[in-house]
């Protein structure tokens, strides 16, 4: 049995940072995931980082910027740290080897971004999260003797024992099949979101909520389920995104009438207001009929230089051309609000600790909350290294201050029992595609920029089903090497569970606040509703709902206005 | 929507059976991808096909595979720009070359590029401690080796590599592309060393052969082969270093062979190559050579006298075309195609930048 001090699950920018982190601090380390490491979702996060680098801005004024953004349910604590710990990380990854953007004197350049009082976002071309993304894998390829990798390896359960620590995982080799369980001290959870609960998706195919799950069905509780961001601005048939850097750079977005629409909504910052609000300014275009046929608007980058674009949004004039058949340097390219974000997830403090004693969580599979009800563009790469370093720092000291637990094989008995189960499944069950095709197009209908009651019962029913369904669905591959059916199959469960997590908390928070608009309750309550809510796994009945306070420290809640 | 046919490679491990070609019928719309087919394939008949994917948008270097004999990610290319390659009606996609099969169309990236990419010793390498701040450096530096740093590791130069084929120990375009986003990194304070080991090396940057086959199979626009060609000026020019494969005197004696005679003379070019025909180093190459040599007049490839006395002379373009590079004050290096032009800057000829000849004014173009 593999035994470390720190086992990290996932390799995106949390993970990494986390590995190099807990390695620089003294522990054994091992990385873990079910696709190369640069393969990872981190990779999407076009953009750029925020932080308060600059001597004329502030960290306070990029904490606010948060806190509103957040739509008051970011926990300032929280908030507070991350801000002021932006700029050391930026000129870490600067140190490391990232191939920043600089401006005319050799110094870091920024360019402007939603929700944001100054332009304090750092960026390589429009490729930053790859580029940090592939300049931690060198990190990792560098100290190769200190953090072991294992790649391709997909985690089917956490393990814990009697006490309820989290003592590992089990994970399957997906090039031969087999299943290990793999010890640990501390296992920190870095595995990324679960865009693929919807249809279409900014989120790679790879998105589909492991970690989130595997941790709520330990015990491990949920927060923000909610929460889900609408980005404005992706590509309607596939859900590509087009970075908000667009609009960053001066993009305009129009309707079908030809109007700058977000003149009625965001009079201020226009475009550039957050992104729940410029995803529903579109929404209610489109709605009211007033968006182009196929369900859209349009974004204008003609507005910007065509020397500009084609230097700093280099990758979506690509996707444009390779995506949409649309030069964005010449004509304007439809798009639509798409799902991109889950600002959710596992409930952890300030150091990444979840409730179950040696779980971690980091990165967009944990919920900190430092984004409340809906994040910033830019706060998103930033969130995964903070506090993928600072839950790998965390994780490395409690595994210092303790001798090795004891991992109980059972688990691995278990899960063994679970694949060949699922591997010998008999014929006649639905194809595990056509579920999950049926839950994502039903999430994007039911759970989506507006919502309701009514909607969202359905949702919660037709979910139900779904898993039931889940549990039978038919197997076409029933080999050892790169078995991606029998992977599709546990991932569909995972799905499945966020799935219910996102609708109950929808149907429970009866307001309207940052991501989640209800229809039937338009206005934010902060009387009732300024608190968390959170989920805890309940047998195989829906979730348990529990609430937790925001932490505030200095900013009161106040009316939003962009 | 259409129906497209996709033919499939497929290799089942487990099974004992040799590769095989499977159809499979997809019906999709035009501008949809082959993995968005293949995916089809897969959800509507057979969940056992494998592939590598993720991102469906060109940034994880997942999905790379060999449609129609061309190396290219599945998400990348249009079913129906497929379609009009496709043979007998089909779309072929089988596994990248030059990589082990593991199942169906994935491949061993680990055994044979990775290994590659951790032989350029793939970390920054700065002297001393960080600054307080950032580096200070140039704006150009970091756009231009941005262009590297847009590699997504999808291994398709390293599928159909030509010099890698021959010899499997080649460090391959990937691998080199990445060391130069070092070399060229002003951060980094070991350019003399890493140029000195990629010299050196056997398998280096002299393993080459310019067959562009990795600038045409890039999705991304890394141009790997243009890389590996400043790794070498940067190596000869700026470090002379002497290598012991003879690359760049190879180089240095090609180049001025052309200078002189407009055409090759090769009876000159080898001993030129090892310091000239009555070197020390030239005469065990020369003796070493003798049987091609005979050979090559036996079947009257060259007779004595055209081998003996070269009588082409460069023609006046050829001695402008080489002026114009002598009298520039600053080699051009900068990968600055990533830089934007101006709509009035011929916008269509600046995309194409970066072939040497398109930066020659235009009246003095030799293709003009």
């Amino acid at each position: 049995m593999p035994a470390h001090d720190v086992l990290i699950i996932g390799a995106g920018l949390a993970g990494q940072r986390a590995a190099l982190a807990a390695a620089e601090a003294g522990a054994t380390v091992a990385i873990m995931s079910k696709v190369h490491p640069v393969r990872s979702h981190s990779n999407a996060a076009a953009g750029g980082i925020n932080a308060a680098l600059n001597p004329e801005d502030s960290w306070e004024s990029h904490a606010f910027d948060t806190v509103k953004g957040s739509d008051y349910l970011g926990d300032q604590d929280a908030i507070e740290i991350m801000c002021r710990e932006a700029p050391g990380e930026v000129l870490w990854l600067e140190h490391r080897g990232v191939t920043f953007h600089r401006n005319p004197e050799g110094k870091l350049g920024t360019r402007a971004f939603g929700g944001a009082s100054a332009a304090r976002t750092y960026y390589v071309a429009d490729i930053t999260g790859q580029a940090l993304l592939h300049v931690l894998y060198e990190q990792l390829m560098k100290y190769y003797d200190r953090i072991d990798r294992f790649e391709e390896w997909f985690v089917t359960a956490l393990v814990q024992d009697d006490d309820g620590q989290c003592t590992g995982a089990v994970a399957r080799n997906i090039r031969d099949g087999s299943l290990e369980l793999f010890g640990a001290k501390a296992t920190i959870q870095a595995s990324g979101g679960a865009g693929q609960c919807f249809k279409p998706t900014t989120n790679a195919l790879i998105c589909t909520g492991d970690g989130i799950a595997q941790s709520y069905r330990i015990g491990a509780p949920l927060m923000d389920m909610e929460m889900i961001q609408y980005h404005p601005t992706t590509l309607a048939g596939n859900g590509i995104l087009i970075t908000e850097g667009a609009r960053g750079e001066g993009a305009h977005l129009y309707n079908a009438r030809g109007e700058r629409f977000m003149e009625k909504y965001a009079p201020n910052k226009m475009e550039l207001a957050s992104r729940d609000v410029v995803s529903r300014s579109e929404q209610t275009e489109i709605n009211e009929g007033r968006g182009f046929p196929d369900g859209t608007v349009a974004l204008d980058i003609t507005k910007v230089p065509r020397k500009r674009t084609l230097e700093a949004l280099r990758e979506i004039v690509n996707i444009g051309r390779d995506f949409a058949g649309v030069d964005i340097t010449r004509e304007p390219i439809h798009i639509r609000p798409g799902c991109h974000y889950i600002m959710g997830g596992v409930k952890t403090d300030v150091w990444g600790a979840t409730p179950i004693p040696g779980l971690y969580a980091a990165g967009e599979v944990a919920c900190v909350s430092v984004h409340g009800g809906n994040r910033l563009g830019a706060n998103s790469l930033l969130d995964t290294l903070i506090f993928g370093r600072r839950s790998g720092e965390h994780a490395a000291e409690r595994a210092a201050g303790m001798s090795a637990p004891r991992a109980s094989e059972a688990v691995l008995a278990d899960e063994r029992r679970a694949i060949a189960e699922i591997i010998g499944r008999e014929g006649g069950g639905r194809r595990i595609s056509e579920i999950k095709d049926e839950l994502g197009t039903m999430m994007n209908e039911k759970c989506a920029v507006f919502r309701d009651e009514a909607g969202l019962s359905e949702a919660h029913a037709t979910i139900r089903r779904l898993k039931e369904e889940e549990s039978v669905a038919a197997i076409d591959d029933r080999g050892s090497v790169f078995n991606q059916d029998v992977l599709a199959a546990i991932e569909l469960g995972y799905m499945l569970d966020c799935a219910e997590c996102i609708v109950v908390g929808a149907l429970e928070r009866k307001e309207s606040r940052g991501a989640q608009f209800r229809l039937d309750f338009p206005e934010r309550n902060d009387d009732e509703w300024l608190k968390h809510i959170n989920l805890s796994v309940n047998g195989a009945d829906a979730p348990k709902i529990s609430y937790s306070p925001v932490t505030m420290t200095q900013w009161e809640p106040q009316e939003r206005t962009y | 929507m259409a129906d497209y046919t996709l033919r499939l490679r497929r290799y089942l491990p487990e099974s004992g059976a040799a590769p095989y070609w499977e159809d499979f019928q997809v019906d999709l719309e035009g501008h949809r991808s082959v993995l968005d087919g293949i995916l089809q394939a897969k959800d509507r008949t057979d969940a056992s096909i494998g592939i590598r994917c993720s991102c469906r948008a060109a940034i994880c270097g997942s999905c790379g595979v060999r449609i129609n004999g061309k190396p290219n990610l599945a998400c990348h290319m249009h079913l129906d720009s497929a379609a009009e390659n496709a043979v007998d009606g089909a779309i072929v996609v089988e596994p990248m070359g030059n990589m082990p099969v593991i199942k169906d169309l994935i491949v061993d990236m680990d055994a044979v590029h990775w290994k590659k990419i951790q032989r350029v010793t793939p970390w920054l390498l700065p002297d001393g401690d960080p600054p307080e701040r950032e580096y200070v450096v140039p704006p150009e530096s970091m756009i231009d080796v941005t262009q590297t740093m847009a590699c997504i590791q999808c291994g398709a130069c390293v599928s159909d590599c030509l010099s890698m084929e021959v010899d499997p120990l080649f460090i391959g375009p990937a691998a080199l592309a990445k060391a130069y986003r070092f070399v060229g990194d002003p951060r980094d304070r070991q350019q003399y060393e890493r140029l000195k080991d990629l010299s050196e090396d056997p398998h280096g940057i002299y393993d080459c052969t310019h067959c562009f086959n990795c600038i045409e199979a890039c999705p991304k626009d890394v141009a790997p082969m243009s890389q590996i060609m400043r790794l070498r000026r940067i190596a000869s020019a700026d470090h002379e270093i002497e290598d012991r494969n003879n690359g760049h005197r190879h180089e240095k004696a090609f180049v001025e062979n052309i200078e002189r005679n407009g055409l090759l003379h090769e009876a000159d070019l080898l001993p030129d190559s090892y310091g000239g025909k009555f070197h020390p180093r030239a005469v065990p190459e020369l003796v070493d050579s003798l049987p091609v040599i005979l050979k090559a007049l036996q079947r009257r490839k060259v007779t004595p006298k055209k081998a003996l006395l070269h009588e082409h002379k460069a023609p006046p373009e050829v001695k402008r075309i080489f002026k114009h590079v002598h009298d520039k004050e600053e080699r051009f290096e900068l990968n600055l195609y990533v830089v934007g032009e101006e709509e009035h800057e011929h916008a269509e000829q600046a995309e194409h930048a970066g072939a040497a000849g398109s930066h020659l004014p235009e009246e003095r173009s030799p293709n003009q």
